[in-house]
Order: structure tokens, then C-alpha cells, then sequence
């Protein structure tokens, strides 16, 4: 198992290609089509561009805060290839690739962050959870559906992913635990992009690396460079088979940069350096992966008219997300109980009174 | 005397208390180098150095538990909790120990500590970011809430707030923090924590808010002035422990009585200012107390958040109806 090799005790990071697409550890190298990796690029490339997009029309006052994915589209990717439809996704908020794998629409993305609820009543996305603002609080529910699996003998598993500012939250550690003790089929993903907010990893925590902290549990655990899709890939498939085999949940350090803010709202040039981000930019996954197509020689489009073509599908969606149905006063009541109380029926009707009163006194 | 935003004049009011008491330590998430999200704490870092002011890793219940452990060592800490939503993974640290320590250890033990958060709706926010959760706080014996709705009121009370031997849930109504500029005293000053302000006086009906509420009811109080109702509106400053002496004084004068709150209505500070309506005034009561307030529903995210807000022209109907019953 790819997880023995390197353990997190020897501070070992798990990679298969360098910054400049070139592999430097072949032995590893998961067997993966040529189709595959494209559809992989591919996938990348639309998910970077979908996130330019959604933060140009934060921007254009189109859609309210949004939190950015750029440059940790790998971990959500190679995700994304691995879980099958069965499988749960129980994201944090920086998994667009995954989002879109599971079937989540950009027009539901869209709609969520243009502050409606619709945006998280996924239409197609089976087994997929909304996004969880608070942090790490969603890691202990991948735990208990990980314990259905298990009691429902149902072959699925449970992607579930935090950041690494979330591992410090009490919920990460009961969760791991949690899943430890039920040998629940759970891979825990930590995206450590660096920074929680403003709060650079090192002030987070005193461990060597965050894949350390599955030794309190007694699972495995692996670090790998997030930014590299294939290694993320060869990991997720391990632990895929792990989990599927009944051997319980696994902890997965993905090693990645948050190339824009943490929100629109936020600003980090308060809180990080120019060279930073440049020395982060020569190891951006999109950039390593394209290096490797090329050098293979398998990339037969033209990438201009290919964005152009994604830009028109992102626009698309957002123009439907942008004209969905007005929001009612019914959505704010309808599905706040599945048997409604009276009094909320109550207060909506003098709430309606009002409506009409400021109609006739206009 | 200088023009301050309410985030300034909290930073005033830290600035003021790290100056002159070394005992007093600010943290929390983002705190630190950044100043906060909301910029709050920001320069005090530069200003006190890392010990005194500081980054948290990011647990709440952490927070507010080491904030408890310095509190009884000695300590003076005034902790930031990022938002509203964001405050229940400390609940069980603030309702178990927080609150008791005093009583479970008959005094032997203080919590001279501040938890201050940025709290409300009206700003498009994401989900649990737009919350009044004042009365998850105020019934809970032990704890003390305060919400101030001016820069001026912010650094008063953020002064007691910091000298309190009692522990102090400090609520910051975020929609305001930069919309009110006002002159405030450079100097220190403090406002005592328990005192409601009555804003204007009138005859007619007692209108009770606080926080960002007190701006929308200002603004109703010209469409009243219109309709020829005079109104008394009251700035509850503190909503526990509360000023009943105030109110009590204001509906026996009124006879009528109208709450105005961004929360849930039911089981909420409304509600028990209903009660002491009840309890104090019944006889002096010309219509039913009336509040003005949240629906009991999880505050919508922005694209229907307009419903869930007390808007002046809402809170103007339910006035003239109450005047009107």
C-alpha cells in the first residue's frame, strides 16, 4: 500500500510528477488511459475557469461571497474520477471539481451563492451533501453515514472533505475517531492550502504535517502533493479499494496552495507575500498536468476555442441560475418543517396582511 | 473628541484597556496580524505585540475554554468569535463553565472575560452569518449580554465590558459597523452595563430595540412623526441583566408597547420584555404589547433575507396598529 511507503512520521510526501510534468516516480504511477488524463486536464481547466468566472461576477455585483477553488483542482478532480455514483461527497466549500463529478450544476453553485437555498437542492447529484459553512462540522457526519453504509451492508464509501485551519476544530477529532471505532468507510480529505483565513498553517499546528495526526486514530495516513493530480489519483484508488474492503477510514493530507483569497471578501495581501505566491504559481496543478500532456504528445485540441467553449457553458449556466424563478415568501416558510406548525402559517398570513397594506399605501 | 465607525470605537475601547491594564490579552481567529475580518482589532498587534494579541487555531470552544482558564488565572481576556453562526461550538464551554465557575465555586473563582462577536443580518451574507442568537445567551444564568447600536455606546460599553468581573457576551451589530460615524471622546469613559437609554420621548407607545434595529426605527419614527404618533423609543443597551425600571417607567407612561428585534420572535428577549410588560404595567395597558420581530424560521440566505428583516415600513404598521387597537 502506497501509504506504508510513505509515512507521515518521516515527514514523506507522496508525489508521481514534478513542476515540470515529469515523472519522477514511475513505479507509482497509476495505470490511467490517455483518455483519462485528458478528461482529467479537462475537467481541471473547466472547474479553473468556472471559479475565474464565479469570482468576475462577485465582482460585477452578480453573486454574493464567494470562496474560490483556484489552484486545488486536482484533489477535487482526481476525486471525482474515483467516486462512483453510489459513493457520498460531504464537502466543505472548496470542491467544485468534486461538485461537478457528483452532478452538482454550476447553475445550482451559482444560485447558492447568489444567496438562494435552491442552490443546494442538487437535481441530479445523488449521495451529494451542501456545503457546510461551519467549520469542520460536516466531518462527523461523513462518520455517521459511513456507519449506515456499514450497518446497511451497501458498498459505497464516503469522500469528506476540510481545510487545514478545520483540523484544529474538536469535530475533526471526534470524527476521525469516531469513523476509527466503527471502522467506517470514510476518506478524510484535508485540503492544507496553506491558510485558514489569514492563519498560516505552522500557527495552526505543532505537527510535522497534518497525515501525522491519523496515528491518535489508528488508520492510515498519507501526505501527497494536492497539486499533482496523478498522485492524488494513485491515493484516492488506494483508499477507494481500502475502504471498500472494510477496513475503515483513511486520512489524506492534500499539500496545495489557495492561489486567490479565502473569500471575495477577504484580502491576502494583508497577510502574505508576492514571492510566495510565485514560488506556489511553478506548482500549479493545471500548469504540472499540462506539462505532462505535452511532453506525451497526446493533447490534439485547440485550448483557445476549448475555454472559449467552457466560458459559453459557464455564461449559460450562470444566465440560468441569474433568471430563476423569483423568490417567494412561501420559500422562506415551506421547507422549515415537514409537518409546519400553525403559528408559521400564522405569521406568514400577517406577514402577507403587511405586504398588502404597503401595496395600498404606496 | 474624534469621528468614529463602531469598529473604531471598539478598537478605541481595546486600545484603551491593553494600555492601561497588561492583565487584558485579545484573541481569536484572524485577531492577530489581520485585525480581523471585520478589522475590529486591527494595529493592536503592532501595537501590544504577540502575547497580548494574537491568533487563535480555529476552534471556537478552544477559544472560549482557554479564554475561562486564563480568566480564573488572572487574566482579562477579550475573546473574538468570527460570526454569529459560528459561536455553538463554544456554547457548551459558555453554558457549563463560563456562566458557573462564579457560583459553582462560591466566588472563590471570577470570569472577568468579554466574548465579542459580530452578529445580525441585513448584509447578503452567507448561511450563519446573519443570526441574532441574544436570547441563546440571555437565558442562560450567569452571563451577561450587551449589544451597543452607536460608536459612542460601543466603546462605553466595551470599557465596562472589560472591568466586568462577570463574564459579558458582547454582540456587535455588524450591518452597523462602519454605517454610523459619530464623534466620540477620545478619553475613556464607560457606560454602565444593565442601563437602557431612552432615545427620544413621547407619549403614545413605547418602542423598545437595539442593535442595528435602533437606525430602522429612527427612520420609522419620521412616518410617524407624519401620522402624528408620538412615540418613546428606548435603546436596550443591555438585554441581560435587563432594565425593567426603564421600561416598567416608559409603558406605565405610554400605556402601549411595541418590540423591534432582527431574531425569531417566539422565546425571545421580545417576549420577555412582554412578560415584564405583563408583570409590571398589566393595568396601565391600553393595547396588546406587540413585537416586531424575526419569523421562527432560519434566517433566509440573501435573495430572501428581505423578507425575514424588520424593514421602517413594517415597523411603522405594526406602531400605528398597536396606536390604533
Amino acid at each position: 500500500m502506497i501509504f506504508d511507503d510513505f509515512d507521515p512520521k518521516e515527514n514523506k510526501i507522496f508525489r508521481i510528477i514534478d513542476n515540470e510534468g515529469i515523472i519522477i516516480n514511475s513505479e507509482l504511477m497509476p495505470a490511467i488511459d490517455d483518455d483519462t488524463t485528458l478528461k482529467a486536464y479537462k475537467a481541471m481547466l473547466f472547474a479553473r475557469t468556472a471559479d475565474d468566472m464565479a469570482v468576475s461576477y462577485q465582482r460585477q455585483g452578480r453573486m454574493y461571497t464567494y470562496p474560490p477553488n483556484s489552484g486545488q483542482e486536482a484533489i477535487s478532480v482526481a476525486a471525482g474520477l474515483i467516486m462512483r455514483d453510489e459513493d457520498w461527497l460531504v464537502p466543505a466549500f472548496r470542491e467544485m471539481g468534486a461538485w461537478l463529478a457528483k452532478g452538482v450544476s454550476l447553475k445550482e453553485v451559482f444560485l447558492y451563492y447568489m444567496g438562494n437555498e435552491e442552490g443546494s437542492n442538487f437535481k441530479k447529484a445523488n449521495h451529494a451533501l451542501p456545503f457546510s459553512v461551519p467549520i469542520g462540522t460536516q466531518l462527523l457526519h461523513a462518520a455517521g453515514i459511513g456507519y449506515a453504509i456499514n450497518y446497511l451492508k451497501k458498498d459505497e464509501v464516503v469522500f469528506a472533505f476540510i481545510g487545514d485551519g478545520g483540523t484544529s476544530e474538536g469535530d475533526f477529532a471526534e470524527a476521525l475517531n469516531f469513523a476509527a471505532v466503527w471502522k467506517a468507510p470514510v476518506i478524510f480529505t484535508v485540503q492544507n492550502n496553506q491558510y485558514a483565513i489569514s492563519v498560516p498553517v505552522r500557527n495552526q499546528t505543532k505537527s510535522i504535517n497534518i497525515a501525522i495526526k491519523s496515528y491518535a486514530y489508528g488508520i492510515p495516513g498519507i501526505k501527497v502533493d494536492g497539486n499533482d493530480f496523478f498522485a492524488m489519483f494513485a491515493a484516492y484508488k488506494q483508499a477507494h479499494e481500502y475502504c471498500k474492503a472494510g477496513n475503515g477510514p483513511v486520512l489524506i493530507e492534500a499539500l496545495t496552495y489557495r492561489k486567490g483569497a479565502h473569500t471575495t471578501s477577504d484580502d491576502p495581501t494583508k497577510y502574505r507575500s508576492k514571492e510566495e505566491e510565485q514560488e506556489w504559481e511553478k506548482a500549479d496543478p493545471l500548469l504540472k498536468m499540462k506539462y505532462f500532456i505535452d511532453k506525451k504528445g497526446i493533447w490534439k485540441e485547440n485550448e483557445k476555442q476549448l475555454l472559449e467553449k467552457y466560458k459559453d457553458e459557464v455564461e449559460q449556466q450562470f444566465s440560468e441560475a441569474e433568471n430563476f424563478l423569483p423568490y417567494k415568501l412561501d420559500d422562506v416558510f415551506d421547507n422549515m418543517y415537514v409537518d409546519k406548525p400553525d403559528d408559521l402559517k400564522k405569521q406568514k398570513a400577517d406577514y402577507e396582511k403587511f405586504l398588502k397594506w404597503k401595496e395600498t399605501t404606496k | 473628541m474624534s469621528v468614529m465607525t463602531l469598529v473604531q470605537a471598539i478598537n478605541n475601547a481595546l486600545d484603551i484597556k491593553l494600555a492601561e491594564d497588561k492583565n487584558v490579552i485579545v484573541f481569536g481567529e484572524d485577531v492577530g496580524l489581520e485585525g480581523g475580518v471585520f478589522r475590529v482589532t486591527e494595529g493592536l498587534q503592532k501595537k501590544y505585540g504577540v502575547e497580548r494579541v494574537f491568533d487563535s487555531p480555529l476552534a471556537e470552544s478552544g477559544i472560549v475554554g482557554t479564554g475561562l482558564g486564563m480568566a480564573i488565572a488572572g487574566l482579562r481576556p477579550v475573546v473574538e468569535l468570527q460570526f454569529d453562526g459560528f459561536t455553538y461550538p463554544a456554547f457548551d464551554q459558555i453554558i457549563s463553565h463560563v456562566s458557573r465557575m462564579h457560583n459553582r465555586t462560591k466566588g472563590k473563582y471570577k470570569v472577568p472575560m468579554v466574548i465579542r462577536f459580530p452578529y445580525g443580518g441585513g448584509i447578503n451574507a452567507l448561511e450563519h452569518h446573519s443570526e441574532s442568537p441574544e436570547a441563546l445567551y440571555a437565558h442562560i444564568p450567569g452571563i451577561k449580554v450587551v449589544i451597543p447600536s452607536t460608536p459612542h455606546d460601543a466603546k462605553g460599553l466595551m470599557i465596562s465590558a472589560i472591568e466586568s468581573d462577570d463574564p459579558i457576551i458582547f454582540m456587535e451589530p455588524k450591518r452597523i459597523y462602519r454605517a454610523i460615524k459619530q464623534e466620540v471622546a477620545d478619553e475613556k469613559f464607560s457606560i454602565p452595563i444593565g442601563k437602557a437609554k431612552v432615545l427620544i420621548e413621547g407619549t403614545d407607545v413605547t418602542v423598545v430595540a437595539y442593535g442595528a434595529m435602533i437606525r430602522e426605527c429612527q427612520k420609522a419614527l419620521v412616518m410617524t412623526k407624519e401620522a402624528g404618533i408620538s412615540v418613546e423609543l428606548i435603546d436596550l443597551r443591555t438585554i441581560y441583566p435587563i432594565d425593567k425600571e426603564t421600561l416598567t417607567t416608559s409603558i406605565k407612561k405610554t400605556g402601549r408597547i411595541v418590540i423591534v428585534a432582527e431574531a425569531p420572535s417566539s422565546f425571545s428577549v421580545g417576549a420577555e420584555i412582554m412578560a415584564i410588560a405583563n408583570e409590571e404595567a398589566f393595568l396601565h395597558l391600553e393595547a396588546p404589547p406587540k413585537r416586531v420581530m424575526g419569523f421562527d424560521t432560519i434566517v433566509p440566505l440573501a435573495k430572501g433575507e428581505h423578507f425575514f428583516m424588520q424593514t421602517p415600513e413594517k415597523i411603522f404598521y405594526e406602531i400605528e396598529r398597536t396606536v390604533k387597537f
